[in-house]
């Protein structure tokens, strides 16, 4: 029953397909603006400037989010500069040496794990807590797994990534407590590095049970996972305790749609169904035959749709684009459903 | 008498200022990347990041010193990425890493580039003391991370990069080792009748060179036949990673033998923890010792894998350790 609680009150269908974003939204160029000129040693914005202009920021795009309808909404993670340093900054026991390649001239800051990791301030409270103040619809927070930011750091204190993994996980479920004491009824587990090393689900499965040990029934808790090969991670994920899987399909144009078929697919699915990496809003007509798609593998009443992933490297108009665009289709199909004019695919539960 | 040379796979990362200069040289798309053809002022730039990790290696106290591969946009796809008779598509991702790199597609024939053989003629005087090493990627590997839509079979493609190295190692000036990166022999092994093209190829590319030619292998162990077949390329020495699996590489070379030579890979490229010259020493000690068999002319004492992966001030540091590891390695020998 946890996807009930998003439904908005003057929701105008009898099916709700829940739209959503994955997180992180392009940023006002004036943002970045103010970064620079924080960053500078003397610079002439200080913390508490910065601090104004993330709030604007977060206000701003959280407004968006609800101006294109969305149920539930993101702050486009206004105030985090990369999934992996923004939470490593946090968490003591990391350290920076400088930045890495990732491909061509780009970098990022591959953090070092020197000592036990340790929970010391919240990562994410004050982040949510304004966001839930200034929005009207839920707000869901999307937290980088402690998978991911194991592989993605460089590990100099534990025997192996598993061991790192599990002790992150811990913190992560700290946080997350935190976060559901201060009202989060909507957790998304971002496990991207999962994709580039599937062999290591097990471990993955392992750092959620201790993600969810001990969370009240009604937070609803997603896993997302981009660009990879879902055949080797597919049927294991199955078993996570997790309520929806969100996958990226838009744009590999559902190919991969076929490896959710076979063993039946049971948990809520979270459907990708614009694609982050064409900077063109795709029309209504196109994203409701995407929506279609997840009909083939859940029933509407256990179907999330968003973009494939992050939508921060779009330009900011196609961004909001892609989001309204989303956003009608799924009420169009709503009401199709509603009208018994489309027929859904997978089998729809006997009630 | 055992010589302890102190050496890297290469393929370093960009000093810091060089990242940010390039970087709104270039541009952060995939077409801004290296094609061959890049402008003076980019140029310049490369001369000055050559110069700076040349006087790192010699710095170090390093037995050979690389250009540094600094130009290697797309790693070991390198040297196709800027041939002609290539076209790059999309950016894919490269080995089980976090990196990225442009597809090669090979629309056309391989002919004689000189890419690789420019760059090591940059190298020239900037480190006069230390003898050179060249850095290639090796056949297999680099027929691994293309598309051929030219030569139209698997053996006749790697049959034409075979060439093609060749070719490139031919221009060559003056070196006296050669290092074949071969990650691919390891990562996604070559079956049957492949295993045995793999070792022709690289037969083919050493026998481009009188230098002393290393063949090293990482993230993992050869099967046993891959590396049987490794041995009957005409090769001065076998790179083995002991950081990521030592015992199917101890196994190997107790079962099989290798050259005369060994690379071995027991600093590790992909960690930011530095290893203690004396840890250096230990491994290369307890290697000498887990192989009774063997009678070592010459040990390399290096990195498992590229050095890109690592913030600059901790690759400077591992360079470091990995001479004054040498060093130590040699003094307990005597």
């Amino acid at each position: 029953m946890s996807r009930e609680q998003f439904r908005p009150a003057d929701h105008p269908n009898e099916h709700f397909i829940l739209t959503t974003v994955v997180g992180s939204y392009p940023k006002p160029k004036w943002l970045d603006r103010v970064r620079e000129l924080h960053d500078e040693p003397e610079g002439e914005f200080d913390d508490g400037e910065w601090e104004e202009a993330t709030d604007d920021a977060a206000r701003l795009i959280t407004h968006e989010h609800e101006r294109a309808g969305l149920d539930a909404v993101v702050d486009g993670e206004m105030r985090r500069n990369e999934m992996v340093e923004f939470f490593a900054d946090r968490i003591e026991g990391y350290e920076f040496n400088g930045p890495v390649k990732v491909w061509g001239h780009n970098y990022f800051d591959k953090p070092s794990v020197v000592n036990d990791v340790e929970y010391d301030d919240s990562w994410l409270v004050s982040e949510f807590e304004f966001t839930d103040g200034v929005a009207d619809r839920p707000v869901k927070v999307p937290i980088t797994g402690p998978y991911t930011l194991a592989s993605w750091s460089f590990n100099e204190a534990y025997d192996d990534d598993r061991e790192l993994t599990l002790a992150l996980a811990d913190l992560v479920n700290e946080e997350i407590r935190k976060l559901v004491d201060a009202g989060a009824r909507y957790i998304q587990i971002d496990e991207p590095a999962l994709a580039t090393t599937p062999d290591d689900h097990a471990i993955v499965g392992e750092a959620l049970d201790r993600i969810v040990a001990d969370l009240p029934e009604e937070v609803r808790i997603g896993l997302h996972v981009c660009y990879g090969d879902y055949s080797r991670i597919y049927p294991e994920i199955l078993e996570f305790p997790i309520d929806e899987f969100d996958v990226e399909l838009a744009n590999g144009d559902y190919e991969q749609l076929d490896v959710f078929k076979e063993p039946e697919f049971d948990l809520d699915l979270a459907l990708g169904v614009t694609d982050v990496h064409v900077a063109e809003v795709e029309s209504v007509a196109t994203i409701k035959a995407n929506i279609q798609k997840g009909l083939e593998i859940v029933p509407p009443e256990r179907l999330t749709v968003s973009p494939d992933c992050g939508v921060k490297l779009l330009p900011r108009d196609v961004a909001y684009g892609k989001m309204e665009n989303m956003v009608m289709a799924a009420r169009e199909v709503e009401r199709e459903l509603d009208a018994g004019e489309i027929e859904v695919g997978a089998a729809v539960a006997d009630d | 008498m055992t010589e302890f040379v102190a050496t890297t796979p290469g393929v370093f990362p960009l000093p810091d200022w060089a990242k940010d200069q390039l970087g709104s040289l270039k541009g952060h798309q995939k077409e801004d990347l290296v094609d061959g053809s890049e402008g003076t002022e980019i140029t310049d730039v490369y001369e000055e990041t050559r110069a700076t990790v040349a006087d790192w290696q010699a710095t170090a106290g390093l037995d050979r010193v690389v250009e540094g591969q600094l130009r290697w946009d797309d790693m070991l796809a390198h040297p196709l990425c800027v041939h002609d008779a290539v076209e790059t598509r999309g950016i894919v991702r490269y080995y089980d890493n976090n990196n990225f790199y442009r597809e090669p597609v090979v629309s056309g024939e391989l002919t004689f580039d000189g890419d690789l053989a420019d760059d090591l003629d940059a190298l020239g005087e900037l480190a006069p003391d230390t003898p050179t090493q060249a850095v290639v990627p090796g056949p297999y590997s680099l027929s691994e991370l293309a598309t051929d839509e030219f030569y139209g079979d698997e053996a006749a493609f790697l049959d034409a990069i075979a060439n093609f190295l060749a070719g490139e190692v031919r221009a060559f000036s003056d070196v006296e080792t050669v290092f074949v990166l071969e990650p691919s022999l390891v990562t996604s092994p070559p079956g049957d009748g492949e295993d045995e093209r793999a070792s022709e190829a690289i037969d083919r590319v050493a026998d481009a060179t009188d230098a002393d030619v290393v063949v090293q292998t990482y993230w993992g162990a050869l099967t046993e036949k891959v590396h049987a077949h490794l041995l009957d390329a005409d090769i001065d020495a076998v790179g083995y990673d002991f950081v990521t699996n030592h015992e199917d590489n101890l196994y190997n070379i107790n079962e099989y033998g290798t050259k005369e030579g060994i690379a071995l890979g027991l600093a590790d490229g992909q960690n930011t923890l530095v290893e203690e010259p004396e840890k250096i020493a230990e491994r290369v000690a307890w290697v000498d010792e887990q192989t009774p068999g063997a009678e070592f002319e010459t040990m390399y004492v290096t990195t498992n894998t590229e050095l890109f992966y690592l913030p600059v001030s901790r690759c400077v540091e591992k360079l470091e350790a990995l001479a004054a590891g040498a060093a130590r390695a040699a003094e307990v020998a005597r």
